[in-house]
């Protein structure tokens, strides 16, 4: 070498401790968000620190949390899939129709996989072969999925499940802990492991920052990409199973708004909209807050609308806040 | 060396038209600038020359507004300013043409030209009209021959340049300040470019002009200032000083050899190519790569040099040709396959195609090497770590730690992870896309030493340059194109600038 790169410089590994770094995190503040309003709960109603009464309370994310850690990888990776409620209700009709035929629970949960593995693949092959924006072609299926599902009802209900099917959305582990609770738990870590640990999760970030560069740098995009879709679609199968097993019957509004509370959930969980960074404790933590907003909320008698008014105001708060106070520090300077 | 020199015998040095005071700039763990000064004065273009990471970039953010100096002063006509946001250094005069043009490429030209202070007729809606008037008038001013309705992303690279010159000059601009202005450019769009700094000298506008090329320096600049590591190291009058002098001041010591290519054993072809074509780019490229050798490839801007080598790199599909390696012949569809088979390319546009921003720097480097520092498809952190270190320390990179975002680093030391980058994947060849580009001539030699290195370990290097003394110093053989057609393959006594650039701009021998 010459001359100008004579000195050897060390450069460590690390800028900061990871410890230091993680109570600077989102997921940190997020924590003090969750600790707060559990607190708040229990002082609000006195029904509220009661085990069997917060695991009831987890029913109000354990679906929505499945599809959201799929959902996670999708948004990193920068695309999105709005039709994710649309497959549950697709799945959720097919699994009615074939109830009627006389299908038995093995049957039911290959349909319910097997209609949102179908769906994802669809919006898959748009996205990722056409190479159209997802936004737009979710759009499309969230209103292709929900109509077929519409046409095959119409204005009835599918009923009659079997018994041994109610296990999954109604069924227990061990003591309060319920089989979707169980369900979200190895999801958490297995989608966890999949996005930090793994040379996919990997892959996904890289695409998310800046996907020419990771196609550059041999990153098989569109391959990565039809993954993340498939396995959206399959998350909200397996949604499907769980919520129809728990009402038991499948209804034309079934799940109806539920794609704008899943990226509710991902986004507070501190994914960034754009793509690029985020994390699925982040997404864990987020599940509980909201799981805890709404309960709370419903041991105090407030009506449904009113919840929804406040889980915006969350959203919304919890995003700005961070950098309101820093607007304001740089002020003060 | 007289570095601080008396003022020109015919006046005595007027007030400068802009100065900055002991300004500094620092950044978390950083000082971005040290208590700099600089002075610029009407009628005159001053050379700000320095390595990557002196300080240079953040100067000009500091006088467009956009970062805020910490201590230190700037003083306009004498008096003390603060440009709080780009607006208020705009409104002051003062304009800047970036190394990285930011524009808009789905607006017009004329639209790029005029955004945020386009012509209004009386009812306050832009006036389409006079605004393609004036924005045809500052083209034609500037010699460039470009619609001013035609949409930005129809045009090469090297127009967009010109566009955001045109843009730099709507504002009646007192102060313009040049951000490397030819990196992109031709040779005869820089000569349209000096002459239109003489024309904003007449014109009495203070000019900073910034470069790594010291040709361009020597050629066009009244006086220089020279930063080093943040901080002001010296200034003077540029007929003062020889090319060494500037040298010396910049790196701190002398660099005698510049290109350092060391004779290496060249042995079998490791890749040939034969009746590569492209329906629109390139049309029967053909020549051979031996091992151990540095092929240039030589052209004018847009002779389908970076194309060929983006098909040979799996991104683009040609329509037909074979390409053999090590006799083999193979058909690469992709990148990935491209890395397997020990081919990699890294291409010239290194914010969008190179480093991965928001990414750390260890997570850069090991992208395309996952399969071995992994198991199973799990990350193995601190395999990423070693593999990370053994490369980057090699490039002599400069960083605060290996897991910071590669967008802190300078420009030359995101060239650096980038090469080490595809260093880390062991290729057999590696094609490098105007490795110097922008950066500065402590990293130029870096990576020049590097590139000399590897080829005499076997390696096979094709670069891509349109740099004359890189071409001719660091090549074994040359292949010129032109028009996307191979026009002469050069080597040994043939190698001259002349023959070089004549075949390049198709001139014939006789005209010559």
């Amino acid at each position: 070498m010459t001359d100008t790169a004579a000195t050897e410089r060390h450069i460590p590994d690390r800028l900061s401790r990871p410890g230091v770094r993680l109570l600077r995190s989102w997921e940190a503040l997020l924590l003090i968000v969750a600790v707060l309003i559990f607190t708040a709960n229990s002082f609000a109603s006195p029904y509220f620190l009661d085990a069997w009464n917060l695991s009831d309370a987890t029913f109000n994310f354990t679906e929505k949390a499945m599809i959201g850690f799929a959902m996670a990888l999708l948004i990193v990776s920068g695309e999105i899939d709005l039709s994710v409620a649309a497959i549950i209700a697709l799945a959720s009709t097919a699994m009615g129709a074939a109830v009627q035929a006389g299908a038995g629970t093995p049957e039911l949960l290959a349909i319910g996989l097997g209609v949102g593995l179908l769906c994802g693949t669809f919006n898959a092959v748009f996205v990722t072969v056409l190479g159209l924006p997802s936004i737009v072609v979710t759009i499309g299926t969230m209103s292709l999925f929900r109509g077929l599902s519409s046409i095959v009802l119409g204005d009835q209900a599918y009923g009659g499940y079997p018994a041994d099917f109610a296990w999954f959305g109604q069924g227990y582990v061990w003591w309060v802990f319920s089989v979707e609770l169980v369900l979200f738990a190895l999801l958490a870590v297995g989608f966890g492991a999949l996005l930090h640990l793994t040379n996919f999760g990997r892959a996904v970030y890289a695409i998310g920052n800046n996907q020419t560069a990771a196609l550059f740098s041999g990153i098989r995009v569109r391959r990565v990409k039809f993954l993340l879709f498939l396995m959206t679609g399959l998350m909200s199968g397996l949604a499907a199973i769980c919520l129809t097993s728990r009402l038991g019957s499948t209804r034309p509004t079934i799940a109806l708004g539920w794609e704008l509370e899943v990226v509710t959930m991902v986004v507070l969980g501190g994914v960034n909209i754009l793509g690029g960074s985020g994390t699925i404790p982040g997404v864990v933590i987020a599940a509980f807050v909201m799981g805890l907003v709404t309960f709370g909320l419903g041991l105090l008698n407030v009506p449904g609308i009113v919840m929804q008014v406040f889980i915006g105001l969350l959203l919304i708060g919890v995003i700005a806040l961070p950098r309101l106070w820093s607007r304001i520090g740089a002020r003060r300077r | 060396m007289t570095a601080q020199q008396a003022p020109l015998a015919d006046a005595a040095m007027p007030q400068p038209l802009l100065a900055l005071e002991d300004v500094t700039k620092t950044f978390p763990g950083v000082v971005a600038l040290d208590g700099v000064r600089l002075e610029l004065h009407a009628g005159e273009v001053t050379a700000l020359v320095g390595e990557n990471g002196a300080g240079k970039s953040t100067l000009v953010k500091v006088l467009t507004g956009i970062y805020q100096p910490d201590g230190g002063r700037i003083l306009l006509d004498g008096r003390p300013v603060a440009f709080r946001t780009a607006h208020h250094a705009a409104a002051a005069g003062i304009t800047a043409i970036h190394q990285e043009t930011v524009l808009f490429d789905d607006l017009t030209v004329a639209e790029n030209i005029f955004i945020g202070h386009a012509p209004r007729t009386r009812f306050g809606l832009i006036d389409i009209g006079a605004m393609q008037a004036r924005a045809r008038e500052l083209l034609d001013g500037i010699g460039a021959r470009i619609d001013p309705a035609a949409r930005l992303r129809d045009l090469g690279i090297a127009s967009k340049h010109l566009v955001a010159i045109a843009r730099a000059l709507s504002i009646d601009a007192r102060v313009v300040i040049m951000d490397e202005p030819t990196a992109a450019l031709s040779h005869k769009e820089i000569a349209e470019l000096y002459e239109l700094v003489e024309q904003l000298k007449a014109q009495g506008k203070a000019i900073l002009f910034i470069s790594h090329k010291f040709d361009e320096v020597f050629r066009i600049s009244d006086r220089f200032t020279v930063f080093r590591d943040g901080q002001f190291i010296a200034e003077g009058r540029t007929a003062d000083v020889t090319e060494d002098d500037l040298v010396r001041l910049m790196v701190g010591r002398a660099v005698d050899q510049i290109f350092p290519k060391r004779p290496a054993a060249i042995g079998d072809p490791i890749l040939t190519v034969a009746g590569y074509s492209h329906p629109t780019e390139f049309e029967d490229i053909g020549f051979s790569l031996r091992r151990g050798e540095i092929l240039g490839f030589y052209g004018l801007v847009g002779a389908g040099r970076s194309e060929v080598m983006q098909a040979l790199f799996g991104i683009t599909r040609p329509a037909k040709g074979a390409v053999r390696i090590d006799g083999k012949v193979r058909v690469i569809r992709s990148p990935a396959e491209a890395i397997a088979q020990g081919i990699v390319y890294v291409p010239e546009d290194r914010g969008s195609q190179g480093a991965i921003i928001g990414l750390p720097i260890f997570q850069n480097v090991t992208l395309p090497s996952l399969a071995r520092t992994s198991r199973h498809g799990f990350l193995r952190l601190a395999r990423e770590f070693a593999l990370t270190r053994e490369y980057t320390g090699r490039l002599d990179l400069r960083a605060a730690a290996l897991d910071q975002d590669v967008g802190t680093l300078s420009g030359g030391n995101q060239q650096k992870v980038v090469i080490a980058k595809w260093l880390a994947t062991r290729p057999k060849v590696i094609i490098l896309d105007e490795p110097t580009k922008g950066i500065d001539i402590g990293s130029k030699a870096a990576v020049h030493a590097f590139m000399s290195e590897l080829a005499g370990q076997g390696l096979s290097v094709i670069m891509v340059s349109s740099e004359i003394p890189e071409v001719l110093g660091m090549s074994d053989r040359v292949i010129v194109m032109r028009e996307g057609r191979i026009v002469a393959e050069l080597e040994g006594e043939e190698l001259t600038p002349e023959t070089l650039v004549r075949h390049a701009a198709g001139i014939s021998e006789a005209a010559g």
